[in-house]
């Protein structure tokens, strides 16, 4: 468990440097490259900038809850690690309801912004703070309705199992639709570009972590990379086989390029999409995507029930 | 939605492109020669400064970073006692180079001028005169001037003639 622990935050730092590196790339330019091979000292340069940078909490903020809600978002994203099945019998937790796990934390995530922007004490993080709640709890609805394609193709809620189901087809040929809502309602669930929008430099400035400084920064920054990697991995495991591949190369080893892959989709994705408007992004939600997954759900539920019989 | 896939994919092409950046330190730009960097003080042919201290310079510069006081030699032949040019003020406008009648004062292709000590960038005559012409070369203030300043006699310059003496116009 501490080496998942470790592997994941080596990872999350690391994502600095590929991140930077890849958008870097994307706009014609090569990013930092300097320090040390390829420039991934950078990675230590960052982190040491944000250990002593002045850790600065704002005398209008609400203390306590302001030192608090960094911790949440690393914390559940974190928690949600444990159900994530890297390679057989590599898992922290081997839950029953795995799944459920993993929307029930994705979903606490919401409370380190939200209160993160509330105990700011400032009207943009405000704004970006109910921005981010209605976003999360919008797109919260369809990541799980988009899951439940997968669930009832397996019948269980555990991971390992699901995982498994996919021996001889991936889930991503059976439930196309279910993936590509998932997949949008994840870059909205980490509010990642072009889904931003609590951020939203350009109209809030930082959104909900605009008065955050130094290492409590560092702790939003954090969550936010291992949002992406939680995110890319759950797809891998619910879509793509998880840690299935052909055997010349360990199962480990796919697993983690697959997710590499991913992750590399949500950088794609921020160099080239614009973000949209907020009301845009909710309205593109209740009206379009649930709709859309609901009928995945019915179709997907008429079709088991047809092969059962 | 397909527009936005489009998107992506030409974004992703992108990393197969030429990059712009170029890696300074070891790979330099080419620097034209008309490229506004440092200025300089040339010389004319014979070596002697070309700056005659007429103050142009000092007066077009827009942020007054050009300091000089002129003097006299025992010719009468005009140059500056200091020329002072802060480099640090300096926005490299070129507006000096515009304005100086003996093309004295030029901007050449060189940049590299960081140093640690801002007092360091404020360059003395010494600093500024380089052992060439520059940009025009062949180019005598002195020669083609009307005054006698110990480098031609009266009349004696490139297209110009002996004074008439007037004595012999009389009837």
């Amino acid at each position: 468990m501490l080496g998942v622990l470790f592997v994941l935050l080596n990872i999350a730092a690391g994502l600095i440097w590929v991140e930077r590196r890849l958008l870097a790339l994307w706009q014609d330019r090569l990013g930092p490259n300097r320090a040390g091979p390829l420039g991934i000292f950078i990675v230590l340069a960052d982190t040491l900038k944000l250990f002593f940078k002045e850790d600065w909490i704002p005398p209008f903020a609400d203390k306590w809850v302001f030192i608090t809600a960094p911790a949440i978002v690393a914390g559940s994203v974190l928690m949600s690690f444990v159900i994530i099945p890297f390679a057989p019998h590599i898992v922290v937790a081997d839950l029953n309801i795995g799944l459920l796990f993993f929307l029930a934390m994705s979903s606490l995530g919401v409370y380190s912004i939200v209160l993160g922007g509330w105990a700011s004490n400032n009207k943009y993080s405000l704004l970006g703070a109910l921005r981010g709640a209605s976003q999360m709890i919008a797109y919260e609805v369809f990541m799980g309705l988009s899951l439940m394609g997968v669930v009832m193709l397996t019948g269980s809620f555990n991971l390992g199992k699901i995982v498994e189901a996919q021996k001889d087809i991936w889930f991503i040929v059976t439930q196309p639709l279910g993936f590509i809502i998932f997949f949008i309602a994840g870059i909205a669930e980490t509010h990642r570009l072009p889904f931003d929008i609590p951020e939203a430099e350009s109209e809030l400035i930082a959104g909900y972590h605009a008065e955050y400084s130094g290492m409590k920064f560092g702790m939003f920054f954090i969550g936010e990379y291992l949002g992406i990697t939680l995110i890319s991995a759950m797809t891998v495991t619910l879509f793509f086989g998880g840690w299935l591949g052909p055997g010349f190369l360990p199962p480990l080893v796919w697993f983690a390029l697959k997710t590499v892959g991913f992750i590399g989709l949500f950088i794609l994705l921020r160099a080239s999409l614009p973000r949209p408007r907020y009301d845009q992004l909710i309205e593109y939600g209740w009206k379009v995507l649930l709709p859309l997954v609901l009928a995945n759900i019915m179709i997907t539920g008429a079709i088991a029930l047809w092969m059962k019989s | 939605m397909f527009s936005h896939l489009r998107t992506m994919w030409l974004v992703f092409l992108h990393l197969f492109r030429k990059k712009a950046t170029i890696q300074y330190p070891e790979e330099k730009i080419k620097l034209h020669p008309r490229y506004r960097g440092r200025i300089v003080l040339t010389k004319d042919p014979d070596g002697g400064e070309r700056c005659v201290g007429c103050y142009l310079c000092a007066a077009a510069c827009p942020v007054d970073c050009i300091a000089l006081q002129a003097t006299e030699d025992e010719n009468g032949r005009r140059y500056p006692e200091f020329f002072r040019i802060n480099f640090s003020r300096c926005i490299f406008c070129g507006y000096c180079e515009e304005a100086c009648p003996t093309y004295a004062i030029q901007l050449i292709p060189d940049f590299e001028m960081a140093e640690y000590n801002r007092q360091n960038l404020v360059f003395e005559k010494e600093d500024l005169l380089i052992n060439s012409q520059g940009k025009y070369p062949g180019y005598n203030f002195y020669r083609v001037a009307g005054m006698d300043a110990g480098v031609k006699r009266k009349g004696e310059g490139e297209t110009e003639e002996l004074p008439v003496d007037v004595h012999s116009l009389l009837p």
